[in-house]
């Protein structure tokens, strides 16, 4: 292998990367209050508001039936409006906010909801607003469970990134299909797939550790 | 004083359609100062009758009146300042788990927006005061269920409280540890002169610490007055069937026919003769003691016992009217299946 193959993966490394935590971050930035406005207008939620709840929801289901690599094409005139381009990393970014805002939505929306209703009576009766309990009951409580589905997540992010390389999104995706599939260089395939399930791995362990070190329910 | 009067109390619910009648129209009114018992069955509404004293549940009609004023004219803002004035414990405890001891004890501090520094030095007080200084750092998950409630207790008395509401506060614990909960409401009570109301449907914790009691029965209130009056005379069925306890089971061993069951209730003065003894042998009457049992009530130690009279009825009403005359209180007794 030459030198210039070994860069080629080291940017795909990077490219990846870039990808995944970028559309992990703004996929949070927007998930996150899209979940806790579902879990709080939901039915049992701290105000139910029916309708509210249901379009959020309507809207978090259609989202979400879409298939990604469908997603990705749909939303190209959308992409280059925003972006000015419709191929590379930051491009694939967009799509994979899209997709990925629903999702964590509903991660967080069903974390919320694991949370003891009783622990939240609790804070009610104590005079507690609803802003507290959101800050201060509900997400402190409901951490651990956060994690998970942030750690779940940038991995379901990661493949998708990869997947976003058929459309020439960057990454080592991008990689595997150009050398590996294209041009059938298998040894690069197989390097780009070896890296990819590293990375995971990474992801995964890090994430869960963390999850783990944080609760203070089990010791 | 009157620290919270209750007028007309109703409580639906709205169950997929069906209105499910909880609470009708129930009027009380609870002293400053004293410990107040609610008992019911599972079900009877008891629950949502406390709940309705800070307004967690809000009524369908009637009013609730803490320190005189009306809870139904408050605003959002004005019902969470009041609802810091009332402390509240629950059968779950419901710590929250992600915080340690003393972060749970701050946390109504906290959100009345009092200084970390002065909250901790507060909570240090309240931890000494619940007999746990050495757990100020532990985990709700790493506590027993009486230390967990301890620390719910410290929380709850965070704010300085005016009431106390124990929601089947020790229905989740063992009775050794329930009378070490019981022991420190009492003195909370004495000490504090917190105004303290007790929900369960344990008859023994209402007779070991509650002054006056009240008895919902299927969402009404059937029966209210002191412990020692209800315990000696219930009037209403629902109120035998909880002194009653559970059907008695066993058989005699020398079966009599008999006809009737009566449980009996001996004061204090006529603790010291020998009552049934002397009964029996004037009137010459065969009964089965069914059950005898010594209960702490309000503090003094009294007797009760369930007897068997013999079938025939006129035996029976010699038999109780010489009791009576004994001084001692006799009621029928109604047995839960």
């Amino acid at each position: 292998m030459n030198e210039k193959v070994i860069w080629m993966l080291i940017e795909g490394i990077g490219e990846t990367l870039y990808m995944t935590l970028g559309s992990v971050v703004i996929g949070y930035v927007i998930g996150l209050p899209l979940g806790i406005l579902l879990y709080v207008s939901g039915k049992n939620g701290l105000r139910p508001c029916g309708l509210l709840y249901r379009i959020l929801d309507f809207l978090c289901n259609v989202i979400r039936s879409i298939p990604f690599l469908i997603l990705l094409i749909l939303l190209i005139p959308f992409t280059r409006l925003l972006v000015g381009q419709s191929y590379g990393s930051t491009a694939t970014i967009v799509p994979l906010v899209v997709c990925a805002a629903p999702y964590i939505a509903r991660v967080v929306e069903s974390s919320l909801t694991d949370v003891d209703a009783g622990i939240i009576e609790a804070a009610k009766a104590m005079g507690a607003n609803n802003m507290q309990i959101i800050f201060r009951v509900l997400l402190v409580e409901a951490k651990t469970s956060l994690l998970t589905g942030f750690t779940i997540t940038t991995g379901l992010l990661l493949g998708y990134s990869a997947m976003s390389g058929t459309v020439g999104g960057g990454g080592l995706g991008d990689i595997a299909v150009r050398y590996g599939y294209y041009r059938w260089q298998t040894d690069i395939m197989v390097i780009t797939v070896i890296l990819l399930i590293i990375i995971f791995q990474i992801i995964q362990t890090v994430g869960m550790k963390l999850s783990k070190k944080l609760d203070h329910r089990k010791r | 004083m009157i620290a919270v009067e209750i007028k007309h109390l109703t409580k639906n619910f709205e169950i997929e359609g069906h209105t499910v009648v909880a609470l009708k129209d129930v009027s009380l009114a609870i002293e400053k100062g004293d410990i107040f018992g609610v008992i019911g069955m599972s079900g009877a509404g008891k629950s949502t009758l406390v709940r309705s004293i800070n307004f967690l549940e809000k009524p369908t009609g009637g009013n609730v009146y803490v320190d005189g004023t009306d809870l139904g004219t408050l605003s959002e803002r004005e019902l969470r300042r009041m609802r810091s004035r009332i402390g509240m414990i629950f059968q779950n405890f419901n710590l929250l788990e992600q915080r340690n001891v003393l972060d749970n004890i701050c946390f109504p501090l906290e959100i009345n927006g009092i200084k970390r520094r002065e909250a901790r030095k507060r909570a240090l007080e309240l931890l000494d005061l619940v007999k746990l200084s050495d757990k100020a750092r532990a985990y709700p998950s790493q506590l027993s269920g009486g230390q967990k409630q301890r620390v719910a207790i410290a929380r709850a008395l965070a704010t300085d409280p005016q009431i106390l509401l124990c929601d089947e506060a020790t229905s989740a614990l063992d009775p050794q540890t329930t009378a070490s909960i019981l022991g420190l409401i009492r003195e909370i009570n004495e000490k504090l002169g917190i105004t303290v109301v007790i929900i369960t449907h344990q008859m023994s914790v209402v007779t070991n610490i509650c002054k006056r009691v009240a008895i919902i029965d299927n969402g009404k209130l059937v029966e209210e007055g002191k412990v020692e009056e209800i315990f000696s005379a219930p009037k209403s069925d629902a109120a035998r069937e909880l002194l009653a306890g559970k059907k008695i089971s066993f058989q005699p061993l020398k079966k009599l026919e008999e006809g009737r069951r009566i449980r009996i209730v001996f004061r204090e003065n006529s603790a010291y003769e020998p009552i049934l003894s002397n009964v029996i042998l004037k009137l010459r009457i065969p009964v089965n003691i069914l059950k005898a049992d010594t209960r702490n009530v309000g503090g003094k130690a009294v007797g009760e016992m369930i007897l068997g009279l013999p079938e025939d009825g006129r035996q029976q009403e010699d038999m109780i009217r010489e009791l009576k005359e004994a001084g001692v209180s006799v009621t029928e007794v109604n047995e839960i299946e």
